[in-house]
């Protein structure tokens, strides 16, 4: 097959762009290319990554969900509450899951029985999460926990930090199921065309309020790890993460339109936030500065799949 | 006749594509020109050069003799030319003065705008027609019908004199066609030239002077209509004489499948009942509107119904959504492939194996081997043209498209197939196909219903005619039992009595 550098670009822009961002890092700072760092980056990453799978399926049916980064913060401070009241370690998991399992599931309903736009539901929950959050909590942390939870953010197996091994693990089944299950493919057709999807006898609203509830459950898995490492579940958790996810996804070529996109994409787009956010630090960069940057970036990256999709 | 228009050796390539190859074309003052050939003859790429969408690879076009250099849209619509798309180009919340004078309103010299002066204008654009538009309507209150006015308002008020009209039928019933073809003979005597592209080719015969016919991106044959019969221009578009337009076959009929009583839905269609046997296709007739999209909808439960029974293989079944009547053995081919039928940016794979995954999950992990096997053995079977089973629908031509359609269902073995307007916007060749297609799902044992606005396609391939006017079944007839003129006359409803 002939070398085709246009195809080469829109296929794997993403990689070649992460890969020059990572060459120029290194250049700027010796810090950038040590191990330890590396494992920082990923290990950061890995939070937001998460949520960028659940937000993956979201945005692949044509949705987007604003509210993960207060679904986070909940989760995080009743898994914390639950900690303080001695509850056993297994089943503070399970239900700090189904927290972020039953926002997603509330979405989903309100969306597709409600028949309301996802930007205005999910930018509901995002404040009602908060606000729950905030009652939960008076305000103020919950901090200081056993050891056994506190090896979900901060253990190793295997010399590999714990909270990567999870995202790994995770883009791995939301690989699987979006590539081999009915659930995948019916969210690329919904996405597509959910009309069609509905002539065709198929459930759409149920499938498309299961991408809902997977984001939830992602941001919940992201707030156990997020919770365990600071040692700590607050009401301040999460804010602006819906930002760095969406964004994440978006520079990983998920189409904002929906039915165009993949995992993989998401999981160089995860990186290439957490490189980006990890550089900008090495460099001293403020954090006033990063939000701006970061804003810059994400309408960059929609602008490039639109001229992506003009091309087609 | 003086020549407004000629268009010379215009040529146009894309990637992979030569859609245009040395094509001449030219236009006469107050003439209406035909222009047919199949889908991906090059008829749309034409007018997308002559509407300065496109810009041409070599050729020149000439108005009033005098060669124009083509620099875009707006320069061609200041030259005179107007275009009206199939897909009408009308923005729905806007009203239809709004519509026809958007970016042209005109204004008081505050920048304010005049909307008297507006509503004038328009009233004063739609009088030769004949219409009762109220210019402060929304263009979603009206019909296809006056929306198509609306373009030709539209038109006519960029003072072009030279209109394109894609299709322009397509969306209309029986009496609006008449009035169309009206309103074009007013047109042509106040010297507008018009293009008009059409499938309908029992049409051309009431609006054409003259056709071009166009195939493979060449001019095959320019002549006055009354020197061409419809045998001959199908044989100039096709290339190769198309003796059996209608296949024929014999099938053996049944036991019943599918049985409606009184279906009824306020306002849509009341006392609706008929039978489909094994074997048998029923085809539905009407005109647009009168709601035989409607019935199928309802029976598909795509829509919710009032009250009515669905009766398969003589047991009464609930269908409340199109999940039930695909479960039940359903399937349904919509009208609008695009929009119902298909989901463009996914594959050829994607799309036929829609309707199967829920047969083919082991452990929830779909069985894509036997999936595969599935659909590549029906892409095959069906003569689909595609390069691989991985390339996306949209680039794939109509008729192509529709056979996508029609295999997501093949695939599923249904007892029943409905087919809403299965061969709209398709070229001749692709129709042929999918009438053996119908034949052979009859001769498989299946139960088929046609819904078809083409009188002849209705006429030749059904095994009994249900022929709808607002919202009833007026009347049955057996094959070979009714002429054309009886059937339309049913249709139009002229042996129902106003109830």
């Amino acid at each position: 097959m002939k070398f085709n550098l246009r195809n080469t670009l829109k296929n794997y822009g993403i990689v070649i762009a992460f890969l020059i961002i990572c060459a120029l890092l290194a250049f700027m700072s010796p810090v950038f290319f040590t191990l330890n760092n590396m494992i920082l980056v990923i290990r950061q990453t890995s939070i937001y990554g998460i949520m960028a799978v659940g937000m993956t399926f979201v945005i692949l049916t044509g949705g987007i969900d604003l509210s993960v980064g207060s679904i986070l913060a909940l989760s995080g401070a009743i898994c914390a509450g639950m900690l303080k009241s001695g509850m056993p370690l297994p089943l503070v998991l399970a239900l700090t899951m189904a927290v972020g399992l039953g926002c997603g599931l509330f979405n989903g309903l309100v969306i597709t029985v409600g028949r309301i736009t996802p930007f205005v539901v999910s930018l509901g929950m995002m404040s009602i999460a908060r606000g729950i959050t905030l009652i939960y909590t008076k305000g103020y942390p919950i901090s200081g926990f056993q050891p056994e939870f506190r090896f979900i953010g901060g253990g190793y197996v295997f010399g590999v930090p714990v909270p990567i091994i999870i995202f790994l693990g995770i883009v791995l089944i939301a690989f699987v199921v979006l590539t081999q299950t009915r659930l995948g493919r019916y969210t690329y057709a919904i996405g597509g065309n959910e009309e069609t999807v509905k002539l065709s006898g198929i459930n759409a609203g149920f499938f498309k309020s299961l991408a809902y509830v997977i984001a939830g459950l992602t941001a919940s898995i992201s707030a156990l790890i997020s919770t365990s490492r600071l040692n700590s579940g607050g009401p301040q958790a999460g804010i602006g993460y819906e930002l760095d996810v969406i964004a994440a996804v978006v520079i990983g070529g998920t189409s904002l339109n929906g039915g165009r996109g993949s995992i993989w994409g998401t999981f160089v787009g995860a990186l290439m936030i957490g490189v980006i956010n990890n550089g900008m630090n090495l460099l001293g960069i403020s954090s006033y500065f990063q939000l701006v940057v970061k804003g810059f970036i994400i309408i960059g990256a929609v602008l490039l799949d639109r001229l992506r999709e003009q091309a087609d | 006749m003086q020549t407004l228009l000629e268009m010379v050796g215009i040529c146009k390539s894309f990637p992979g594509v030569r859609a245009l190859d040395k094509m001449s074309f030219d236009l006469f003052e107050g003439e209406v020109h035909a222009l047919v050939g199949e889908n991906g003859a090059g008829k749309s790429t034409l007018m997308k050069i002559l509407s300065g969408l496109y810009l041409a690879d070599e050729g020149e076009i000439r108005l009033r003799g005098k060669k124009i250099v083509v620099t875009g849209i707006r320069q061609m619509i200041d030259a005179g030319i107007s275009v009206i798309y199939q897909e009408l180009n009308l923005i729905q919340h806007l009203s239809v003065a709004e519509n026809i004078f958007l970016g042209r309103e005109p204004r008081y010299a505050g920048g304010f705008i005049n909307w008297k002066k507006m509503y004038a204008d328009v009233d004063r654009l739609l009088k030769p027609f004949n219409v009762d538009i109220d210019p402060r309507a929304k263009i979603l209150s009206i019909g296809p019908a006056f929306q198509q006015v609306v373009e030709i308002a539209k038109a006519l008020s960029l003072k072009a004199d030279i209109i394109v009209m894609d299709e322009p039928t397509a969306p209309l019933t029986g009496n609006e066609v008449e009035r169309l073809f009206e309103m074009i003979n007013a047109l042509k005597k106040s010297g507008v030239s018009i293009i008009y592209i059409s499938h309908r080719l029992e049409e051309l015969a009431r609006v054409a002077d003259r056709v071009t016919i166009i195939r493979d991106g060449s001019m095959i044959v320019t002549k006055p209509l009354s020197e061409l019969n419809t045998e001959e221009i199908i044989r100039h578009m096709v290339g190769r004489h198309l003796s059996e337009q209608y296949p024929v076959a014999e099938i053996p009929v049944g036991a019943e499948v599918l049985r409606v009583e009184a279906l009824t839905k306020k306002g849509v269609c009341s006392d609706v009942s008929f039978s489909v046997r094994k074997g048998e296709i029923v085809g539905f007739t009407g005109l647009v509107g009168a709601g035989r999209t409607e019935i199928m909808q309802l029976i598909y439960g795509y829509l919710k119904r009032d009250s009515g029974k669905v009766f398969i293989d003589g047991k009464e079944t609930t269908i409340r959504n199109p999940r039930d009547a695909v479960l039940k053995g359903i399937g349904l081919i919509p009208e609008e492939r695009k929009k119902q039928g298909l989901v463009l940016g996914l594959s050829v794979f994607d799309n036929s194996a829609l309707t199967i995954l829920d047969k083919f999950s082991r452990f929830g992990l779909l069985r894509m081997k036997t999936i595969g096997d599935l659909v590549r053995g029906m892409v095959a079977k069906m003569e689909i043209k595609t390069p691989t089973i991985r390339q996306q629908v949209r680039y794939l031509s109509g008729g192509n498209q529709q056979k996508v359609v029609l295999s997501k269902w093949f695939v599923r073995n249904c007892k029943v197939y409905i087919f809403d307007e299965p061969t709209r916007g398709i070229d001749v060749g692709a129709k042929v196909e999918i009438y053996k297609l119908m034949q052979n799902l009859a001769l498989q044992g299946a139960a088929v219903i046609m819904v078809s606005s083409e009188l002849l396609e209705i006429m030749n391939m059904s095994d009994r005619i249900e022929v709808v006017f607002s919202g009833r079944i007026v009347k049955e007839f057996k094959k070979g039992e009714a002429s054309s003129e009886d059937v339309m006359e049913y249709a139009l409803g002229l042996h129902s009595r106003a109830s």
